[in-house]
């Protein structure tokens, strides 16, 4: 039996998605596969060839924190998404009314580079150009620059200040890192935030991602790629992973946070266990800078790695013949690709059990949040083990036969007749080949 | 038993030095190599010099089959995938980064991870305002109908964003240092980006280290690589207040003073500092020669922000806590206490509140013992290299312990022996690492 001080337990959960920032409002959203997904508002998209995504509506970082959101009023987008989830994930774990050790409690999160400071940066870019030569002129460009740009713009970009600003408004001092993995970057931000917990380096870590770039070069270099979606009459059903029919992904934006803690900590705070994380998996393609390696053994070695730690058998079942893993929580971007590469995953990680593993993604409801979408993800994982229901893939009529796998298409699945959902996948696929997976289980003394 | 990680591979690169020995010989002879920057006119800025890498080609570094595509690398990614080969020759590995004519050991490719600290990338200002200038309104402005590709009655459909190859922001996500360095030479196992400005380095070597610890991984490529020596990083280092009005200068090597009140500040500069580090086992099992043992990492997190020149002065309480909070539980991870530290190697960017703040941070560690003990800094001599610097002063530190001999113009009392080297960096965000590195029995 592992020992409590090396077994990592889940206590706090937090999310600002473009499905709300209530865990029960958004997740009974998800349960009606509604989609998130609207033409862009936060800027004029109308000749883009994606002109919609799944945008966090009404935002305002004073309705969850109050007079202390002054103290942020610089902090960029994505911190400030950052902020208001973290603020739930510790008042739900209570450690807002009974402080922790903040020597032992550190941040690891994912979060994404901030928002552009557009219009003087672009006047800049304009101002630097010469005509004539038809090359830029640095001299040019930082006269217009110093002009219009402002530090703190510039400096609330650097994507570390999000933890930065967690730390400063909880006083936390423990291990304090961020990843950039592209989008497996709040997967493996919460995998690596639980191996410090079990290497002994912190008691709790808030842990997670966010990410906004739903903005203009945001949008641009995806469009640039061709991976997004183009259906610009029907944005509302545009995202559709594993169906025949999908085009590309949906760009979302959001947070997501959960608190991480040893078992020995939390018994000893008599906190509320919401899950325990029992592996993590994490592997490079070392394929192509573009492309997936085709046969997802990326993915697939992510996912053995992660069942592995848990000491969990993909191919092996229960007394009833069901799998041991109720739940996978996918990917699921939408791209031709993935969808395609990752059913071939778990195809070689299950064997002929793959086609009974439920596997759905929610990004078919509110997009792909990027490098926040592994953190909200895995906090449906959780809602999965506490309330035995599965989210559906929306959007899945023409299921493509390359995928082929249980993908619940369309309607959440009740589990609980045959004992609930216990033990989960997350998976997270980043450009340039990084994969990253984790498990959770269903919390039992 | 825990096992015990070694470093085995040194690929420094920056300014004073290209590869661990020329690095090491412009150490012993206290060269610096601060000039004004040459990678754009800079003219215009308030910082005009910097530590630049310059005479190497990113095509040199990379197999002949890999050449394509070294274009869509930003510098930060040359820098790094540099630094990794000249880390893997300098450990005898062969990968499929290598040359035919290269002998060494071929390890299992699946057990070798790849964890590289990184900086946020700009985007070529050049090729975006190429781009932009194509969508301007009447009046001269940006203008987002124009840069969209779907016709309007307004926009053309013609120009905009398709100014912009296709691949252009594969160029600017930091995860492509690790990610070119891991297709280049196959390495598969667990990989990591990890952004905390100037220790940035140091929690990834850190976070090697426990991959490898844990047994998900045999060996590492580790370190960080950074370059904001473009016109839009440039000025955002500016903007975070730790560079020097260099003005007229043209040699900075007497801008930046370590720790002197007088010092005018730091200079920028720009580096790839990777290194080979592997369990002690592995290393012994194919005759790896071992630079050092890894004996302790901490890392903690200073609570206020502090950036000066943006947000407050570093208040009445000049110690950076969580350097200190660092630094201690490195020493606590080593099993070792403050008086087994023979040699410090810190940051001393040259900024005197940061380095007042980073001085009492050791203070408090060291006590009266802080100036007996030798000590060094690099950012005067090859600029402040942020996410690369970690991986600079570890390859620094691994060689004292080999060699037992120091820098030159170290003005403390020389240690009879060099056991255990302490490195170690707050950050822009307050985020800090330690480093423990000792002498291999």
């Amino acid at each position: 039996m592992t020992p409590e001080n090396q077994r990592v337990v889940i206590t706090g959960m937090g999310w600002v998605t473009p499905l709300g920032t209530s865990i029960d409002d958004a997740w009974n959203k998800l349960l009606d596969a509604q989609s998130a997904i609207a033409p862009v508002t936060r800027f004029d998209a109308s000749t883009c060839a994606t002109n919609f995504a799944a945008e966090v509506e009404d935002f305002s970082l004073h309705d969850h924190l109050g007079d202390r959101a002054d103290a942020h009023a610089h902090a960029g987008l994505g911190t400030q998404f950052a902020l208001a989830a973290t603020k739930a994930a510790w008042t739900m774990a209570r450690l807002d009314t009974a402080p922790p050790n903040l020597k032992r409690t550190g941040i690891y999160l994912g979060a994404g580079e901030g928002v552009l400071d557009y219009p003087p940066y672009m006047a800049a870019n304009i101002a630097g150009w010469d005509s004539e030569t038809r090359k830029l002129d640095p001299v040019a460009w930082i006269t217009k620059a110093y002009e219009g740009m402002k530090p703190i713009a510039e400096v609330e970009q650097e994507p570390q200040l999000a933890s930065t600003h967690i730390a400063a408004e909880l006083g936390t001092m423990g291990p304090t890192l961020n990843c950039m993995t592209a989008c497996a970057a709040s997967t493996q931000a919460i995998g690596e935030a639980f191996e410090i917990i079990r290497r002994g380096d912190a008691d709790i870590m808030i842990a997670g991602g966010c990410h906004s770039m739903i903005h203009p070069l945001g949008m641009t270099g995806f469009m640039r790629l061709t991976a997004m979606s183009t259906r610009r009459d029907e944005p509302q059903t545009a995202s559709r992973p594993f169906d025949l029919s999908r085009d590309g992904f949906v760009m979302g934006e959001g947070a997501g946070i959960i608190i991480l803690e040893s078992l020995a900590s939390a018994k000893a705070r008599g906190a509320n266990i919401l899950a325990e994380v029992a592996g993590f998996g994490s592997t490079a393609d070392a394929y192509r800078i573009t492309d997936i390696h085709p046969d997802g053994k990326g993915g697939a070695g992510a996912m053995s790695a992660a069942l592995a730690q848990a000491g969990i058998d993909p191919k092996a079942t229960d007394d009833t013949g069901r799998p041991l893993v109720h739940y996978i929580s996918a990917h699921g971007t939408g791209t031709q690709e993935n969808d395609k590469t990752e059913s071939n995953g778990v195809r070689s990680v299950f064997g002929n059990l793959a086609p009974q593993v439920p596997f759905s993604s929610i990004k078919s409801m509110m997009g792909h949040l990027i490098q926040a979408a592994g953190a909200v993800e895995l906090i449906t994982c959780i809602q999965a083990i506490q309330t035995g229901i599965i989210p559906p893939t929306a959007n899945l009529h023409d299921l493509d036969p390359a995928c082929g796998l249980d993908h619940v298409p369309n309607e959440p699945r009740d589990e609980n007749h045959r004992g609930g959902v216990e033990v989960c996948l997350s998976n997270s696929f980043g450009f340039g080949g990084q994969n990253d997976t984790l498990c959770l289980r269903k919390y039992k003394d | 038993m825990r096992p015990r990680i070694v470093i085995t591979g040194l690929g420094p690169v920056c300014s004073i030095g290209i590869g661990i020995e020329p690095f090491w010989e412009a150490l012993l002879e206290g060269r610096s190599a601060l000039a004004p920057i040459e990678a754009f006119d800079a003219s215009a800025y308030r910082p005009k010099l910097a530590g630049e890498v310059r005479e190497v080609k990113i095509r040199d570094f990379v197999p002949k089959s890999y050449r394509k595509a070294t274009k869509v690398m930003a510098r930060d990614t040359e820098l790094a995938v540099i630094a990794a080969k000249l880390a893997a020759q300098d450990a005898k590995l062969i990968t499929r980064g290598s040359e035919d004519t290269e002998t060494g050991f071929a390890p299992d490719l699946t057990r070798i991870g790849c964890q590289i600290g990184a900086g946020l990338i700009a985007a070529d200002t050049e090729e975006l305002s190429r781009a932009v200038v194509s969508a301007k309104d009447d009046n001269g402005e940006f203008s987002m109908e124009k840069w969209g590709t779907e016709s309007t009655e307004q926009g053309t459909g013609e120009s905009g964003m398709n100014n912009l190859p296709p691949l252009w922001l594969l160029k600017y996500l930091p995860n492509m240092l690790a990610c070119h360095v891991t297709i280049i030479h196959g390495l598969e196992g667990p990989s990591n980006t990890i952004m905390g400005a100037e220790a940035s380095a140091i929690l990834s070597i850190g976070e090697s280290a426990r991959v490898i610890e844990r047994g998900s991984a045999d060996l590492c490529f580790t370190g960080g690589a950074e370059s904001r020596l473009n016109p839009l990083g440039l000025l955002r280092w500016d903007y975070c207040g730790r560079l020097a009005d260099t003005a007229d200068a043209t040699d900075g090597s007497t801008i930046t003073k370590p720790y002197d009140p007088d010092s005018k500040g730091g200079i920028i500069g720009e580096a790839g500092g990777m290194l080979v580090i592997e369990n002690e086992n592995h290393a012994q099992a194919r005759n790896a020669t071992i630079y050092a043992i890894i004996s302790g990492f901490g890392a903690a997190q200073t609570p206020p922000p502090v950036f000066p020149g943006v947000f407050d002065e570093p208040e009445s309480d000049p110690i950076d806590r969580g350097l200190e909070a660092a630094i201690e539980s490195a020493l606590a991870d080593a099993d070792l206490t403050a008086d087994d530290i023979d040699l410090i190697i810190p940051m001393g960017i040259g900024v005197p509140s940061l380095d007042a703040m980073e001085m009492g941070a050791l203070r408090r560690v060291f006590a009266d013992r802080l100036d007996q003990i030798a000590c060094f800094t690099l950012a005067h001599l090859v600029g402040n290299t942020m996410a690369g610097h970690g991986g600079l002063m570890t390859a620094a530190g691994a060689k004292c312990i080999q060699t037992q001999r120091l820098p030159a113009h170290i003005a403390q009392p020389q240690p009879d022996a060099i056991n255990h080297v302490l490195i170690c960096s707050g950050s822009l965000g307050g985020q800090s690492g330690a480093l423990v590195l000792s002498k291999p029995q």
